[in-house]
């Protein structure tokens, strides 16, 4: 039985069913990572795809923008608990770019620009539910928010959706990445609150 | 570090700190402790059942059964204006943690230390200008606070009067209006600022900055630019503008 807080409610916010449990909306798009914000010349801008048995590809800004584009409109969950509903993307699909290479792997390990990484499982990232994205509401995406390219897998905790992602490394085996070592959850799934470990 | 599920927490303390911040102390039964600089989310149930959380950080650290938060209240907020305004003592609410295990701050390193707050940022820094004064360690570490006014400062007399010997010495900005008698500008902290206040870049220091997501950008670019390198610069966005 959860303890009753005296009083407190006057102030709510609405509830909406496309909110997962404990997630607040906010209109504005806060920012939560753990350094400074990189700023990356989209010159010396590199994807680079390792697969685990070393193989890999690699794209330059422009090679990327030759990709197929997608047009993404979804919603996008922070395990801070604020919530975007509605929010459009453009990027090229994680589809497109596992493609390029041979691969039995289970599990992806995201590598950014300043060092962050994450893990999320192979399966999460194909079947049309994962991006490089580069364009929020038909702007290039804002270094604060993970521009030049960022990771969106918005049915994960957003912190899976890698900021200034420079890379994925394929893997046989699970590991943990940035958050993941201290103290967040290895999947991350904002229905079933999978936050913490 | 497991986190565990909801703690119920009892208000036995609230201390008006600002004209708009107040510091909350929660008995929490069986308590495990904290590092300085984690967080705690905080849970609230209104009798229909309705629930909201959100994150605060700890000014306390260390073991023992009370924490202590520092609440700035958003205007137009659903839980900041009840915890700075409605909670009395005797009331009750949940917690979960201690949650963070990066913005935190350990005793042990060799490295000079600095910390840079914005607002209600001071909160988990104070806990690790604590933790480095009782430490000993309080002769390598500063802090930059920023404030709107004097009055915004949470913790401003604990802050003035530790710069003693023991204490560590304590830098402040304001961006709207100063003490009487100050001689330096008013207005966002801007490089030159920065370079006064902070240890040098050849000193190799750690930096954590806390505070209003702006605030922490500007800051954290700023450092930067005067050659601190990204991956000492620790930063812990608290959201808003
Ligand atoms: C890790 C972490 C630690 C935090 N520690 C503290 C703390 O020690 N003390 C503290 O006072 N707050 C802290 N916060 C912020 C706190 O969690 C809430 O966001 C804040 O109290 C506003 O909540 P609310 O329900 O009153 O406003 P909401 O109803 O959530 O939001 C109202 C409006 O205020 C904006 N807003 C939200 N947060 C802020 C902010 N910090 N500054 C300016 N505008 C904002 C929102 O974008 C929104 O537009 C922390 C946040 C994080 C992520």
């Amino acid at each position: 039985m959860a303890v009753i807080s005296r009083g407190f409610g006057a102030r709510r916010r609405e509830s909406d069913p496309r909110l997962p449990p404990g997630q607040y909306l906010t209109e504005d798009f806060p920012v939560l990572s753990a350094g400074p914000t990189p700023r990356i010349d989209l010159s010396e801008w590199r994807f680079d795809l390792r697969t685990e048995s070393g193989e890999g590809a690699s794209w330059s800004w422009d090679e990327f923008m030759d990709l197929p584009i997608e047009d993404v409109h979804t919603d996008i969950h922070c395990v801070t608990r604020w919530s975007k509903l509605g929010t459009s993307w453009r990027g090229v699909s994680l589809d497109t770019l596992v493609d390029a290479v041979e691969t039995e792997a289970s599990y992806a390990m995201a590598h950014s620009y300043g060092g962050y990484t994450t893990n999320i499982p192979l399966e999460d990232l194909l079947g049309g539910r994962a991006w490089v994205a580069f364009e929020f509401e038909g702007e290039p995406l804002d270094p604060e928010h993970g521009g030049p390219a960022r990771l969106l897998v918005p049915h994960l905790y957003f912190w899976k959706s890698a900021k200034w992602v420079r890379g994925l490394t394929l893997m046989d085996d699970d590991e943990p990445g940035f958050w993941e070592q201290n103290g967040y959850n290895m999947h991350g799934d904002p229905w079933t609150e999978e936050r913490y470990w | 570090m497991t986190v565990g599920g909801w703690r119920p927490a009892r208000v036995v303390e609230t201390v008006p700190a600002t004209p708009s911040a107040r510091i909350l102390r929660l008995a929490v039964a069986d308590w495990p402790g904290s590092l300085a600089g984690q967080h705690v989310d905080v849970r609230l149930t209104a009798e229909d059942g309705y629930q909201a959380v959100r994150s605060y950080s700890l000014g306390s650290y260390g073991s023992g059964e009370t924490i202590e938060l520092g609440v700035d209240e958003i205007p137009d907020g659903e839980v900041s204006p009840y915890l700075v305004r409605d909670v009395l003592p005797g009331d009750e609410l949940e917690v979960k943690g201690p949650l963070g295990g990066y913005f935190v701050w350990q005793p042990g390193g060799v490295a000079p230390v600095q910390f840079i707050a914005g607002g209600s940022g001071v909160v988990p820094l104070m806990a690790m200008v604590r933790a480095a004064t009782d430490a000993g360690a309080a002769a390598s570490a500063r802090l930059l606070y920023s404030t709107r006014r004097p009055e915004n400062a949470i913790y401003r007399e604990e802050l003035s009067d530790g710069a003693g010997d023991r204490g560590v010495a304590v830098s402040w900005a304001y961006t709207r209006a100063a003490p009487a008698g100050w001689d330096g500008q008013v207005g966002r902290l801007d490089d030159e600022r920065l370079r006064e206040a902070v240890w040098p870049p050849s000193s190799a220091p750690i930096v954590y900055v806390c505070g209003p997501t702006g605030f922490v950008e500007h800051v954290a670019d700023a450092l930067v630019r005067l050659g601190h390198p990204p991956a000492r610069i620790r930063t812990e966005r608290f959201g808003g503008a």
